[in-house]
């Protein structure tokens, strides 16, 4: 460890002397996010810029970003392919106070999810956001109702076609955007009002096809997770048990 | 229209969605034909691209958001032949492996097929971009698809082992990178690499550039896998299959040196240029210890993939000291020795899984001899063997003659012969398994050559002749490419074109198109009598290493007890540091960054 | 005193490498990965930071708005992020079952 000791600490003197060259905190004075700024509004009718940076301005990073949510589900699904018998286990049983507010929290993070999704670009929010609450919905079910509930409530395959048909979309959308703006992921409807739903164009549905992409792929991931946590220890351990 | 640019990225990423969306309602038959038939276009496509970019230097604002007053608002691909060849290099090898790999992978073959083209998307986005941080942003996409292919053989504890290595390693390495976006960012306001440069021009050289040059260099040289970052590269490709290997091999190691030269020409040149030195000395530095080191290491393998993953690793050393002697001609030598290594390497991994698919093993040892079986196998191996290693007008010579001439046009004359050592020692381990597996020659045991794990089998559907024939096409492409007439010209006026940051600025920001033309005359390359004279050497060193690796019995005790005793410490000191523990891997990514950088530190402050 | 959310992000970077070199667990190494990161996430909002700027929401008026650009950047590396350690949860969960141990000393099946 004597050799990391010096190189860790040569490399921190590198990182903090950098620091030290960075412009003064509370100073931000470039023009890339102040241009953002004033253009925002006034080009796009958004009202929330990070939206709008994120799924205008900056799309491709987004398009990108959907692809690696969707290749690292896929992955772990390839990862933990290797199929216990499908087993469910017995689960212990929550309590009825338990299951009425449980439920009552389940369609309250719901709404929430749907409404932090539709409202992306104008107040804080996005497709991205909203997805992960939505998909905490669904994992609420799983910590409030059991695992029976959260396995018959979610199947696997349909949520898998979900998650491509939500990443593809993005791609389709963007094309869409070569037909009628002449640039991949160009805005192409109808800019409406500032501050309403209807605004920013293309947006919204750039919004609701991530959302529904991100959604899809956190419960899958969940569910895989959950399908090796579920079985009973001793069917995949090795027969000489853990070290 | 520019629009095109968008392809290499688009169509693969939209074809990854359809092949996951639609696979579970395909007949059994016709299953492997839309991921197929998506990398196909998306070769097509590229190439259009390369052939475009040689008049012009093609730009595409994504959304539409063109620059206002030399300010990026949004992000841009830019396409010139170096990097247009890139996308096409690794579209030609993703679609070469779905084909070979037809019926090859039996267990969740959708999602295979799903992740290659998610890779194929990230690389082509890699080498397209004009905006550092959407550079990162396909960089992780690469890396996510790279490490869930790496561990495609989960049931056993090998492919884990090496897909974890992998998957820490780099995803540090990208974690470096996004702190030196960060410093860039806030040393400049911008994230177009155009805007970067041109705004770093006017700043003198401090320790945030250095810091942030460092840190960006060193990520990009994990990926590559340069010495001491390496040691993850070799843990990952004994253990990915071999179609996947051969992408790997073939296109996402060279990815990483274009990245460093794709910052150093178009960010840090202005600043940097009156160092210029010390960076040239620490990165050819960095090229020939990655040369020599992993030589040695891949002479002492028995593992087919992990013998050829140490030559991947020590071309990629010669590769990067091409880039490193920051000059047209190399720079251009070393694209090509991307190029032919690229198609070269390729072909030696798919041979591995023919191998694999015949004899159910790839223990070279336990291999002897039973490739009498595969002629034109053994053909293919010897071919490709001697086009590695740089014999006149064979596969890499381009690449090699040009970058010789540029050393010693720059009077480090002692480079080119160094380099003629890496290649034939590394050659030479090719040479010596091929020998072996295909002649017969060499005794069936050998000390020298330790234990590896076994090796996971395809089922017997895989097609025979298909693998066969995409191997034979893979490598005759790599093998010829020092015979393609004109290559050589193009090359380097390719690489002028690359280095020019003034150019670059005014077409990406202010929209100011130059043409270039007429082409360079088509002739095949006039090597000079050095290079041939290298290019013969080389080969020589390759033949008498095979000759040692499988002889050295025969020499007299004397010998062998002398060269035991000098070598040994040396050789078991340096397999000891190859661990196969992530920890160590990381902290030797630290040691070699902090030396880096405080060489940097010390040189480029002005 | 400017310089402390900048070394903050600088400090937790370094400690998180310290964790993945010395990490003896899977589960704790990848842990170690998100500290890095999160010092990245740190270092990205501090320098687009304004003083007495507000967040970039311009319902109902315009007004001094801190760069939004580091916001987004923020938000795309949490997934990429977010998408990198499950597949190392998911890595390191196959190690498990196979060899029984999530130590990355015992599970180095090959070297050298």
């Amino acid at each position: 460890m004597i050799g990391f000791a010096i190189a860790g600490a040569g490399f921190a003197a590198l990182v903090f002397w950098a620091l030290v060259g960075l412009p003064d905190f509370g100073h931000y004075h470039w023009p890339y996010g102040n241009a953002l700024n004033a253009i925002a509004t006034p080009e796009r009718h958004a009202t929330n810029v990070v939206g709008i940076t994120v799924f205008d301005y900056r799309g491709l990073d987004t398009l990108g970003e959907e692809f690696i949510l969707f290749a690292s589900v896929v992955g772990v699904s390839l990862l933990l392919r290797k199929d216990p018998e499908e087993h469910v286990p017995a689960d212990e049983v929550r309590s009825d106070p338990i299951r009425a507010l449980g439920a009552v929290a389940v369609v309250l993070l719901f709404v929430l999810g749907l409404w932090v999704v539709a409202f992306g670009y104008v107040t804080p929010g996005g497709g991205f956001q909203g997805g992960v609450a939505l998909a905490g919905a669904f994992l609420l079910v799983y910590v409030v109702g059991g695992y029976r509930q959260y396995h018959s409530l979610l199947p696997h395959s349909p949520l898998e076609m979900a998650e491509a048909f939500g990443a593809g979309a993005f791609a389709i959308l963007g094309f869409v955007g070569i037909v009628y703006a002449g640039a991949y992921l160009g805005n192409f409807l109808g800019l409406g009002n500032a501050g309403s739903l209807y605004s920013a164009g293309s947006v919204p549905l750039l919004n609701w096809a991530t959302a529904i992409e991100v959604c899809a792929a956190l419960v899958v991931l969940f569910s895989e997770f959950l399908k090796i946590y579920m079985l009973p220890a001793a069917s995949w351990t090795p027969e000489e048990g853990p070290r | 229209m520019s629009t095109i640019l968008a392809f290499p990225v688009a169509l693969p990423l939209a074809g990854a969605a359809f092949v996951a969306f639609t696979d579970g309602w395909l007949p059994d038959r016709v299953k492997e034909l839309p991921a197929i038939a998506i990398a196909a276009a998306t070769t097509v496509i590229s190439t259009i691209i390369l052939v475009r970019t040689e008049r012009m230097t093609l730009v595409h604002w994504f959304g539409g958001w063109e620059p206002r007053h030399g300010l990026a608002l949004g992000i841009g691909f830019v396409a010139e032949p170096l990097g247009a060849g890139m996308a096409t290099l690794a579209a030609a090898l993703v679609t070469a492996s779905l084909v070979f790999s037809w019926r090859y992978m039996t267990e969740a073959p959708r999602l295979y097929r799903v992740l290659m083209l998610v890779f194929l998307a990230g690389m082509s986005g890699f080498a397209l971009s004009g905006d550092l941080f959407n550079m990162f942003v396909w960089f992780e996409l690469m890396g996510v698809a790279a490490y869930a292919l790496a561990g495609y053989a989960v049931e056993r504890l090998g492919p884990i082992q090496g897909a974890l290595n992998f998957a820490i390693t780099n995803t540090v390495a990208a974690l470096f990178i996004l702190f030196g976006i960060a410093l860039l960012y806030g040393a400049t306001g911008a994230l177009n690499l155009a805007q970067i440069g041109r705004t770093l021009g006017g700043h003198s050289v401090d320790g945030l550039v250095v810091v942030a040059f460092t840190l960006l260099i060193a990520g990009l040289l994990v990926k590559s896998a340069a010495v001491p970052f390496h040691f993850w590269l070799a843990d990952a490709y004994a253990v990915a299959p071999a179609p996947v290997c051969a992408v790997f091999a073939g296109a996402m190691s060279e990815v990483g040196l274009f990245g460093i030269a794709r910052l150093y020409w178009t960010v840090f040149d202005g600043p940097i240029g009156p160092h210029v030195g010390a960076v040239r000395d620490v990165l050819l530095a960095v090229g020939i210890a990655t040369a020599i080191v992993a030589a040695v290491m891949a002479f002492l393998q028995r593992h087919l993939k992990r013998l050829l993953a140490y030559t991947v690793i020590s071309h990629v050393g010669i590769a990067l000291c091409g880039i490193a002697l920051l000059d047209a001609t190399a720079l251009g030598g070393a694209a090509n020795l991307v190029l032919s290594h690229g198609f070269i390497k390729a072909g030696l991994f798919l041979a591995c899984g023919v191998l694999l698919r015949e004899f159910r093993g790839l223990d070279e040892l336990a291999l002897r001899g039973r490739g009498r079986a595969l002629p034109l196998l053994g053909a293919l191996w010897l071919l490709a063997a001697v086009g590695l290693v740089g014999f006149p007008y064979v596969g890499s010579f381009l690449g090699h003659s040009l970058v010789d001439d540029a050393a010693i046009e720059h009077a480090h004359r002692w480079l080119p012969a160094t380099l003629m050592v890496a290649t034939g020692v590394s050659g030479g381990a090719i040479l010596r398994a091929g020998a072996r597996i295909f002649l017969g020659w060499g005794p069936r045991d050998d000390p020298l050559l330790r234990e590896e794990p076994p090796e996971e089998v395809p089922e017997e559907t895989a097609s025979m002749p298909a693998m066969l024939a995409i191997t034979t096409g893979v490598i005759a492409i790599g093998v010829g490419f020092s015979l393609i007439p004109g290559l050589e010209d193009r090359s380097e006026h390719a690489a002028d074109r690359f280095r020019d940051q003034h150019t670059y600025v005014d077409r990406t920001l202010f929209g100011k198109v130059r043409t270039y033309g007429p082409s360079a005359p088509v002739v095949i390359h006039r090597a000079t009598p050095a290079s041939i004279g290298y290019g013969l050497g080389a080969g020589l060193i390759a033949a008498a290493t095979a000759g040692f690796g499988l002889y050295r019995r025969r020499l007299p005790a004397g010998t062998r007890q002398a060269g035991r005793r000098w070598l040994e410490p040396s050789v078991d000191g340096l397999r000891a540091l190859h661990t196969g523990v992530v920890g160590d891997y990381v902290m030797w990514i630290t040691v070699g960054t902090a030396v880096i950088g405080g060489i940097w530190a010390l040189t480029l402050v002005s | 005193m400017s310089y402390l959310p900048y070394a903050l992000a600088g400090w937790i970077f370094v400690v998180g490498l310290y964790g993945v070199v010395s990490s003896r667990n899977l589960i704790h190494l990848a842990v170690c990965l998100t500290v890095m990161q999160s010092g990245t996430y740190v270092l990205l909002l501090a320098i687009g930071y304004k003083n007495g700027a507000a967040a970039p929401i311009f319902r109902p008026s315009h007004h001094p708005a801190v760069d939004p650009v580091v916001q987004a950047l923020t938000l795309t590396d949490i997934v990429v992020s977010v998408t990198v350690v499950a597949l190392i949860l998911a890595l390191a969960l196959a190690a498990h079952k196979e060899s029984g141990s999530v130590n990355p000393e015992e599970i180095a099946d090959f070297s050298g």
